[in-house]
């Protein structure tokens, strides 16, 4: 064993005070890794760490998130040159780079433009204000006398007196302090001494200016994560085992004889085979003959899986919200409604398996990586390979999308283990089958509404539980390698924690009881059915009990949905978005389902469902079409109310939203996680199907609400939340019945409809 | 190891690999594209889709060897930004990728389609690229780009 792989089996089988001591000796004992030669980690303190002017007068911003794909580096660009006032076009943006951006959490939870923007938004007002200052004294002018334009400052009564940015300070640094507020990730902000414009100001933000990464996606010519290439790279690919709890019992190395410059890489469950060439490794890693032993776990299979949940210990139940009496009022009510959802396990699926390329060598690592969180990369592949931090830079490259943790988080730390182990570069792409069936699941959850009713009708109480798996039995990052499949296999003890939530919303119900419990994840450790942040963590998962479960207390008390919701929401922006989403879908009141089957045999119906997320609010009206005889469900037209505060690029804006309700109609109608009681069958598009063209609908229509002045709130993940209630309120429009289970594929449609009445228990 | 010789992108080329190799890592390791890209290897999502002779292909079950002296045409090949193909001018003008990278699989493939099927209707369009996948939900700018095009290309 080598001193480098004694040092991980140190780090596995210790606890983490242990690893990271660990991490400390090493990082002295290396050889060249003397502080001052590593890589610069950029100081917050510094107005240089956000921004840079070059020698040409162009900007160069440093953002320490990423655009995975909604257009946020225009709309960062779009911030930086509005408050520099230079033109879009002298902007460029580093991103997620862990040696030039500061740790503001990679993509996170829709904060790209509320959060992230925020200290750009003021470092640039910032420059903005040194480079006046320091004009006015050539100039010898007061500030106040000057005008700035495209990067030119000029004495406004004398236009000619004019000084540009690149003559003020091109290629040099601003050697100015601003203030940090000492917050890592999305909170990380900084202040100077100026103040941003106000929004009358602006001539940039809200504008629809284009994206910048288009001609190279479309004429294929920008490198994604898998183009990049180090020279003297070899390529890899994962051996996982194929079953529940299964372990690495031998090796059948000769199995791979035909391909003889492969090899074979172990470490207790950490398995891979390397090769020069690309198709040799996949070709030798499908080949090479695996013994596994089985530890006895048992998973309750996908059918299974809900009873299963009901029946778990609760290991944390948290009640964030709790108004009045619920008990009481259940125990005077004249009726009581109750009913229960349930959502399946389900994967982020990524377009493209997770990929990776490390360089550790000499005590250094460079990591180029599709993480979305990629200082999270360099802080768990420092602890993983016995680095310190600062011995890691971790690259960020555009990657085959990411909708939360998914599978780059694992394949960086895959790569980073093995390119120590072989002292070369080392490139992983992950198989179809190890994203699909192995990268970190959306949890699948039960929900059980109540409601109590007095004779009237009036609903007193609202009692709502939602239980399921863990948003973060995986850590939503990689920063601790127990977080990994990388440290699981390796031995270390995972590091889950116990957390699920609830959608926000303003219901007035005198008494109401909002709670989530969470049970222990199916595997403890080195799990392909892990569960962690999908897209909105939580929030369409639940959202689909607790907005249909509002819906159906509508249906029970004789009101039509839209009034109801209107009745009882108590935010001022709630009601803006319900009214202006019936608005623009045309909505006709009903209390009583009016589905009917056109002239086309097709059932149809409206349902429309609201949430907040952080400080968005989006409210979402779904038509859907469901066919009897095939039961197949499709959502013709979609009306979406949004929103989300200042909108800095309406294009940016509509076309994240259309994307949001795309994922969402997928997740709702097509998308779980099969499998049985040892083997997960979801390994490919076949057996995890997604929403294709064919389903895609006619029209969605976007209205964007912007009444409040209020700052930027995010739009990433709100409108998703939305979009399976919607269509499940909508299938009861038109058919009279509820389905209270995702996702609604064509054989439970069929035999929702074959049942004789809806199964709500009404006593 | 055979040699095998095509016309990429109207250049001719030679490679010695083995005759199995799917073509797709052939372009990709050998001949330096960045383009197309690897999203399953089972001919399921698109992503690797490249024209033989002007019909799509799914580059990542095609052998290489089947592409002797045939002609192959990647999305570098189908335009450039001086000379784009109407539908990489349309999926400019309506913004449509976000992580963009299912394109080769919807542009490659509705252009074999148009070409094949000039006034394809909505259906006919929905049906012919049945089994492409974009995971970011950009369906509706693709359907919009692919009719900016063909009322383009039609005029």
């Amino acid at each position: 064993m080598s001193a480098l792989s004694r040092r991980v089996f140190l780090q596995a089988s210790g606890a983490l005070v242990v690893v990271v001591a660990a991490g400390q000796a090493s990082i002295a004992a290396a050889p060249g890794a003397a502080v001052a030669d590593l890589p610069a980690v950029p100081d917050p303190t510094q107005l240089d760490a956000w921004l840079a002017i070059l020698p040409d007068g162009s900007v160069q911003a440093f953002f320490g998130k990423i655009d995975m794909g909604h257009g946020l580096e225009v709309a960062i660009a779009q911030i930086v040159a509005e408050e520099l006032d230079v033109a879009l076009a002298s902007v460029s943006l580093v991103m997620g780079d862990s040696a030039r951006t500061c740790n503001q959490g990679g993509a996170s939870g829709s904060y790209g433009v509320s959060h992230g923007g925020r200290p750009l938004r003021n470092a640039a007002a910032e420059a903005r204000r040194v480079l006046l200052a320091a004009a006015a004294v050539q100039l010898q002018v007061p500030v106040t006398e000057l005008t700035v334009r495209d990067g030119v400052v000029s004495v406004t009564a004398q236009p000619a007196r004019q000084l540009s940015y690149a003559q003020l300070i091109g290629g040099r640094s601003f050697n100015t302090r601003v203030e940090w507020n000492k917050a890592v990730g999305n909170l990380m902000d900084v202040k100077g001494q100026a103040t941003p414009k106000s929004r009358d100001q602006y001539r940039l933000v809200g504008q629809s200016l284009q994206r910048r990464d288009l001609q190279g996606k479309v004429f294929g010519t920008l490198p994604f994560i898998t183009d990049v290439k180090v020279e003297g790279m070899w390529h890899a690919r994962m051996i996982r085992p194929p079953h529940a709890g299964g372990h690495v019992q031998s090796i059948d190395t000769a199995s791979i004889a035909a391909w003889p410059q492969a090899q074979v890489v172990h470490q207790q469950d950490m398995l891979a085979v390397v090769a020069p060439g690309e198709w040799m490794a996949v070709q030798a890693a499908r080949a090479l003959q695996v013994q596994w032993s089985a530890d006895g776990t048992r998973w309750p299979g996908h059918d299974g899986l809900h009873a299963a949940l009901r029946a778990a210990p609760v290991l944390r139940r948290e009640e964030p919200l709790r108004r009045g009496d619920v008990d009481a009022a259940f125990a005077g009510a004249a009726r009581i409604i109750e009913a229960q959802y349930e959502w399946p396990l389900q994967s982020h699926a990524s377009m493209g398996p997770g990929c990776a390329i490390a360089d550790v060598r000499d005590g250094r690592a460079t990591i180029w990586t599709g993480s979305q969180k990629p200082h999270s990369v360099r802080d768990g592949a420092a602890k993983l390979l016995g680095l310190a931090p600062e011995a890691v830079r971790s690259i960020w490259v555009m990657a085959p999308g990411s909708y939360g943790r998914n599978d780059a988080g694992d394949v960086a730390l895959d790569a980073a283990w093995l390119s120590q182990r072989l002292g070369k570069p080392v490139r992983v792409q992950y198989m179809r089958h190890d994203a699909t069936a192995w990268d970190p699941k959306g949890p699948a959850c039960v929900h059980r509404g109540r409601a109590a009713l007095d004779a009237s009708g009036k609903v007193l109480a609202l009692d709502f539980t939602t239980r399921g798996l863990s948003r973060v039995d995986a850590q939503f990052h990689e920063a601790d390698p127990r977080d990994t499949l990388a440290g699981q296999a390796l031995g270390m003890p995972s590091n889950a924690d116990l957390g699920l939530g609830i959608p926000g919303e303003s219901y007035d119900f005198a008494a109401k009881r909002l709670a989530w419990e969470v049970v222990a994840p199916l595997q403890a450790r080195y799990s392909p059915l892990r569960t962690s942040h999908l897209r909105d963590p939580l929030g369409p998962e639940v959202h689909f009990g607790s907005e249909q479960f509002i819906d159906e207390l509508a249906v029970a008390t004789g009101h039509d949905p839209v009034a109801f919701r209107l009745q009882h929401v108590t935010a001022v922006r709630d009601k803006a978005v319900i009214e202006a989403v019936a608005k623009a879908a045309g909505w006709q009141p009903r209390s009583t389902p009016r589905g009917r089957k056109g002239r086309d045999g097709l059932l149809r119906g409206w349902g429309i469902a609201y949430a907040q997320r952080n400080d968005t609010v989006v409210a979402v009206i779904a038509e859907v079409t469901v066919d009897p005889a095939t039961g197949r469900v499709r959502v013709p037209h979609v009306s979406v109310a949004h929103d989300c505060g200042l909108v800095v690029n309406p294009q940016g804006l509509r076309q994240t939203i259309e994307g949001n309700v795309l994922h969402g109609l997928s997740r709702v109608l097509f998308e779980q996680v099969q499998f049985d009681s040892e083997t997960v069958h979801s390994v490919d598009w076949a057996s995890y199907p997604i929403l294709e063209m064919a389903d895609a609908p006619q029209h969605i229509e976007v209205v964007m609400i912007d009444p409040t002045a209020a700052a930027p709130s995010g739009a990433g993940e709100p409108t998703i939340r939305s979009v399976p209630a919607a269509v499940a309120n909508a299938f009861f429009d038109a058919t009279g019945k509820r389905l209270r289970r995702a996702p609604f594929t064509p054989e439970r449609v069929k035999n929702t409809l074959a049942q004789q009445s809806s199964k709500r228990n009404t006593r | 190891m055979p040699t095998v010789k095509f016309v990429l992108d109207g250049q001719p080329v030679s490679v010695d690999v083995p005759a199995d190799t799917p073509l797709l890592y052939v372009l990709r390791n050998e001949l330096g594209l960045a383009n197309p890209h690897f999203g399953c290897g089972l001919a399921q999502c698109g992503a690797c889709t490249v024209h033989l002779n002007g019909a799509a292909l799914r580059s990542c079950v095609a052998p290489v060897s089947a592409c002797e002296g045939q002609r192959i045409t990647t999305l570098q090949g189908l335009g450039t930004p001086e000379h784009p193909h109407p539908l990489q001018q349309a999926w400019v003008d309506e913004q449509v990728p976000q992580c963009g990278y299912c394109i080769n699989g919807w542009i490659m493939t509705a252009a074999a389609l148009l070409a094949s099927t000039p006034r394809a209707t909505d259906a006919q369009l929905r049906e012919g690229l049945a089994g492409l996948k974009c995971r970011c939900g950009t369906h509706q700018s693709i359907l919009r780009a692919i009719k900016r095009a063909q009322a383009r290309m039609l005029a």
